[in-house]
């Protein structure tokens, strides 16, 4: 695909629960390499969003293109199909995702919940998926946690085996959706470390968080949404420091 | 310095004494349930004179019947139908459960309706039916085969459709019991690694769980050890029929029903240890009893730090 062109593409996606809309059209462009947050009060619609784009949640309108691949449905004389689960889950292996509540598979070792998705997702063998397994552990710091069971781990560690699992699939882009809000407070720093390492080392990532300082030190665009829009979006020192809009401001102001 | 209040203690002594050491100490009398307790031992033994010495029952005709080939090869049976029905029922019941959940609202309403119909109508009359099927079915044909129903539905394939379509409907309750009880994050993390729904339920969803429901079937199963004595109206040869055959022709019906209760008994026994042996494992596994289990998520957690021993956090 082309380099030059985003990673991924939003495009007016909107999003409907039932007669409620609760996405009203969002855009929004990720250039490879780059990591942006997404920032808003709670109910703005940033996790909706964030499930839209690996096809968690279907679209009402609008759509969203992964490295030039219309994500979740097919195109045909100007309607949309929405593609079949086996394609869906084809599509999703270039998608990696961390959740707030990590959602470990709790019957499975560390490693194995590492290793299950190459191996029958990728058919890996065995070697070779414990080798990067036991790789991916060691970057998050965990590979003496590998015979562990994740109900034995600190929420901290949970999230980051949560992290290496996804990147198991050496995926495209990384989507976190809060991953740091269901921790106590003294394991934040852990994971935010990880996803700092990961960013420096070129991953594509978007991020929704709360954590202002996450965005402030590893993040190149910061977007704010609320109430199911964007509301002011830029690089995110500028956004962070010199917020144009009011609502970014009140918000910061009361974040901060 | 203050007697806390509630210290004072009986007539005669001063509220400064502490009592004494070696206090006795007399339990208020049970006397209505001692009462009960005897009355009904009583009558128990009442009873039971009045079978033995009644001289209805020919107690020397037991033992040799105990263990004769033709009551073991009963056993035998009723063990065969108690087993495969309940394997076959385990697999149907996966598949009814899944179908049950389906979002396909015709998949999901025709398990529905299984399930309302094999509940809903006595096993006794399934039984029955299934052994008169060629009456309305008398033969099947697909290709050049045609399929004599008459051959093809024995007493031992009606007993075992009947109990095992049945039995299906019951465990379909059971398993998507355990499968709503698996935290949906768990499917929603396997959808995000790129799984497809068969994958997911096989290697997510079912082996968690299996860990809810593996409890009720072992009920289940103990109470289909009974259940199976109802095949014996259409002589599938189980223990119950082995026994009527048996009295049938020597009439010592009393004699042969105890025989063949003394072999109930000894299989549901067996069959409750077993349980018993199962569920201790799975509970002290689970670190609780698991009737009053919290989330199924911080069982399997205990789960994992009993059987690895490991510094859980």
């Amino acid at each position: 695909m082309n380099a030059s062109l985003p990673l991924l593409r939003a495009i007016g996606v909107r999003k409907n629960f039932g007669s409620t809309e609760v996405l009203h059209g969002i855009d929004l462009d990720v250039d490879r390499g780059q990591v942006t947050c997404i920032l808003g009060p709670s109910g703005s619609g940033k996790s909706t969003f964030l499930r839209c784009i690996n096809h968690l949640e279907k679209l009402s309108a609008g759509r969203i293109v992964l490295d030039g691949e219309l994500i979740g449905y097919r195109e045909r004389d100007n309607k949309l199909y929405e593609l079949q689960p086996a394609e869906l889950a084809r599509q999703r292996r270039d998608i990696g995702m961390v959740f707030q509540r990590f959602n470990l598979f709790a019957h499975l070792t560390v490693l194995d919940n590492v290793t299950v998705a190459p191996m029958l997702v990728k058919r890996e063998s065995p070697s070779v998926a414990k080798a990067t397994a036991m790789e991916l552990l060691e970057m998050v710091g965990l590979a003496h946690r590998a015979a562990a069971y994740p109900s034995q781990l600190s929420g901290g560690q949970q999230q980051r085996i949560a992290i290496a699992r996804a990147l198991a699939m050496k995926p495209k882009l990384m989507l976190f959706d809060e991953p740091t809000s269901a921790l106590d407070p003294e394991l934040v720093g852990e994971v935010l470390a990880v996803m700092k390492r990961l960013a420096q080392d070129g991953m594509t990532m978007l991020v929704v968080t709360h954590e202002l300082g996450f965005a402030r030190e590893a993040a190149d665009r910061v977007v704010f949404m609320d109430a199911g829009q964007i509301v002011e979006e830029g690089p995110a020192l500028e956004v962070l420091n010199a917020p144009r809009h009011e609502r970014t401001q009140s918000f910061l102001a009361r974040v901060l | 310095m203050n007697e806390p209040v509630g210290q004072t203690l009986a007539k005669g002594t001063s509220p400064q004494d502490r009592p004494p050491v070696a206090q006795v100490v007399i339990p208020a009398r049970q006397t209505v349930s001692w009462v009960v307790a005897i009355v009904l031992v009583l009558l128990v033994l009442g009873m039971a004179y009045v079978v033995i010495t009644g001289g209805g029952v020919r107690w020397e005709e037991i033992p040799p019947y105990i263990f004769d080939p033709t009551i073991l090869s009963g056993v035998q049976l009723t063990l065969i139908f108690t087993f495969a029905s309940m394997i076959l029922a385990v697999i149907g019941g996966i598949i009814l459960a899944v179908l049950r959940l389906s979002r396909n609202p015709v998949l999901a309403n025709l398990s529905r309706l299984y399930i309302w119909f094999f509940r809903g109508t006595p096993l006794l009359v399934q039984i029955i039916f299934w052994f008169n099927i060629q009456l309305f079915v008398p033969h099947i044909a697909f290709g050049g085969f045609v399929l004599d129903m008459n051959s093809l539905v024995s007493p031992f394939t009606a007993a075992l459709l009947a109990l095992s379509l049945n039995e299906s409907a019951y465990m379909a309750e059971i398993i998507r019991g355990g499968l709503l009880a698996v935290d949906r994050g768990q499917a929603e993390a396997a959808t995000a690694l790129a799984f497809t729904p068969a994958q997911t339920m096989r290697k997510i969803v079912l082996p968690q769980a299996l860990r809810v429901i593996v409890p009720p079937i072992g009920n289940q199963t103990i109470s289909m050890l009974k259940t199976t004595s109802l095949v014996s109206v259409v002589a599938a040869q189980d223990l119950l029929t082995r026994a009527q055959n048996i009295y049938a022709r020597n009439f010592l019906i009393i004699e042969l029903l105890i025989v063949a209760s003394l072999w109930y008994l000894v299989l549901t026994s067996i069959a409750s240890g077993i349980q018993y042996l199962i569920e201790r494992r799975l509970s002290m596994s689970l670190g609780q009893d698991s009737a009053t289990a919290p989330s199924f998520r911080s069982l399997l957690g205990r789960a994992a730090t009993f059987r690895f021993g490991g510094d859980g956090k």
